[in-house]
């Protein structure tokens, strides 16, 4: 059994003598918490001597769900890890399950499976951009992000038919061919968010107020940030140019031209430079599949048995007709074995680990997400410092809850 | 890929050269190679792993056991090792036995283990003697039982 709470450093010395810290709860309802975060903090006056994490009010037993669905039925559950960037997690757990089996997917798949996480990644950082600076008292920005973070949301819909929870990747390619006219308004929303963002950086990037909020606050040194895990921007923001994208690539990202995006500030300020710097990477890249995806050509792989049949073969032949029934009753058996695939999710390495024992179903599914490694470094990050720094560390690690509890 | 080729990974073949004590046994997979190490071993290699000049896995990217209910020994408890500099990647393996799981916490060498060693206790119900901190981390304090252990029923115990 776990032992309760106990203050860890004993006395202050004040004028009048020794005296206890104050312990202050945080959360779990918290609006500058993002979602159910309680931190324990301990107080002299208003400096934070200790910053503990409180998890687990979120936790669905994802993992655990996962063992008993087939794998095709998972991928449903991923959406809801990272509510934020659902499509990244798709890609995730479908590379890992494709891994497994040993699945070769189309490049016009591919390429559109890039385009649409590095959408993702815009309107994840556009959240992120937000509710930081709402947090730190710059309202409009947020409703700015909010704006534009819309307009790929209706991206989502035209494609997939859903806003948030899309599941529009499937394993061994795509849930279903993209309708005509799709990547006219992708077009329309890159051609405008440089601009935008342009608009972002008008409001923050010399505001006297967002800077003394955030230079010199969260340091996290690029030996403290590997030793703790850390991964994505808060990794890049301490100089640490490592991007699961360019250091392995996968779905064709090493066809791709950018730049992994550093800062060496190692501070708050640096990490709002690194996902802005991000964004604008995105949209590049995201030009760059426009250009590569062939407007014709399959959108999944084929492989009977394991991929579904077309709805045409599915309607017209007695093999199609069988393999969609199998599939969507029984699932498919991959070979027994373990893989690990990490992707370059919007947060950091997001990491799925399967083993398989030759059933249809997952024997066991872990997700190394990188909000829960992350949320780690809260203490390194707030500890010594002011009590309203503390909302700035907690938006700084870009967390999303579900992910963290899973 | 034949038994020749598998020890041919460099970091198989550096583990063997310092210590032939260390790896039990070599898996290949989908291009992805485990080493697996026997269980009192497992704080010096990861120690060596992290250090060593010409490897440098300084970064400890998942730890998570599985459950292999009812085979013995029960428990597999896999370590993703990720070295930044090099671009490369290694899995480490021990066995644990059904009864008392319980290896070295490797939060001397990666302080990262801190929070995945809690949820596999959490979660799994193994012990990691060394660790600063060995509580609950997803489910409530007082939860009896650990839910992702196979015998552990999905809808839960009512």
């Amino acid at each position: 059994m776990p032992e309760p709470y106990t203050l860890s450093h004993a006395t202050i010395e004040t004028a009048a003598g020794p005296a206890e810290p104050m312990v202050l709860n945080m959360g779990p309802q918290h609006p500058s918490t993002h979602g159910v975060l309680r931190v324990i903090l301990e107080l002299d006056g208003e400096i934070v001597l200790k910053a503990k994490p409180v998890i687990g009010y979120l936790h669905t037993g994802i993992e655990k769900s996962c063992e008993s669905k087939t794998y095709s039925q998972c991928i449903t559950l991923t959406d809801r890890i990272d509510y934020l960037a659902p499509l990244s997690n798709n890609l995730g757990f479908c590379l890992a399950a494709e891994k497994l089996i040993g699945i070769d997917v189309p490049k016009r798949a591919q390429y559109i499976r890039v385009l649409l996480t590095e959408l993702t990644r815009v309107s994840s950082h556009l959240v992120w951009l937000g509710t930081h600076a709402i947090d730190l008292g710059a309202m409009s920005v947020f409703l700015y992000c909010f704006r534009e973070r819309e307009e790929i949301m209706k991206i989502y819909e035209y494609v997939s038919g859903q806003r948030m929870m899309t599941s529009y990747f499937r394993i061994g390619g795509l849930a279903l061919e993209p309708p005509p006219g799709w990547l006219d308004k992708v077009k329309r929303v890159i051609d405008a968010m440089p601009g935008h963002i342009d608009e972002y950086e008008d409001l923050l990037t010399e505001n006297r107020i967002w800077i003394g909020r955030t230079k010199g606050i969260g340091m996290l040194s690029a030996e403290n940030a590997i030793a703790i895990g850390a991964s994505g921007p808060l990794l890049r923001a301490s100089g640490v140019a490592y991007d699961v994208r360019k250091a392995f690539p996968y779905s064709s990202y090493d066809e791709f031209d950018f730049n992994v995006q550093t800062a060496n500030g190692c501070d708050c300020y640096a990490r709002y430079q690194v996902r802005v710097a991000e964004m604008r990477e995105s949209l590049k890249i995201i030009r760059q599949a426009m250009d590569r995806i062939p407007a014709q050509g399959p959108f999944r792989a084929e492989l009977p048995g394991i991929i579904p049949p077309s709805r045409e073969e599915m309607k017209t032949s007695i093999e199609g007709l069988i393999y969609h029934f199998k599939i969507f009753t029984e699932g498919f058996a991959p070979p027994a074995g373990e893989v690990y695939q990490a992707i370059e999710s919007p947060r950091g390495e997001l990491g799925v680990f399967m083993a398989s024992d030759g059933s249809p179903r997952p024997y066991r599914v872990k997700f190394r997400t990188p909000s829960f490694i992350n949320l780690q470094s809260l203490p390194m990050l707030c500890e010594g410092r002011l009590i309203a720094d503390v909302v700035a560390c907690i938006g700084t690690t870009d967390i999303v809850l579900g992910e963290v509890d899973r | 890929m034949d038994s020749q080729e598998i020890g041919k990974h460099p970091v198989v073949q550096k583990l063997k050269s310092w210590d032939g004590q260390s790896v039990a046994d070599v898996i290949e997979f989908r291009g992805e190679t485990t080493v697996i190490v026997p269980a009192a071993q497992i704080l010096r290699v990861c120690q060596f792993l992290a250090t060593e000049s010409s490897l440098r896995f300084t970064f400890l990217s998942d730890l998570t056991p599985v459950d292999r209910f009812p085979l013995e020994p029960r428990f597999e408890l896999n370590y993703h090792l990720l070295s930044i500099e090099n671009k490369q990647r290694v899995r480490l393996r021990v066995k644990l036995p059904g009864k008392d799981p319980a290896i070295p916490s490797v939060t001397p060498v990666w302080p990262t283990a801190n929070w995945h060693e809690r949820e596999a206790f959490d979660l799994f119900g193994i012990r990691f003697p060394g660790h600063p901190d060995l509580t609950r981390i997803l489910m409530p304090d007082e939860w009896e039982g650990y839910p992702l252990r196979k015998d552990y029923p999905t809808e839960g115990i009512r």
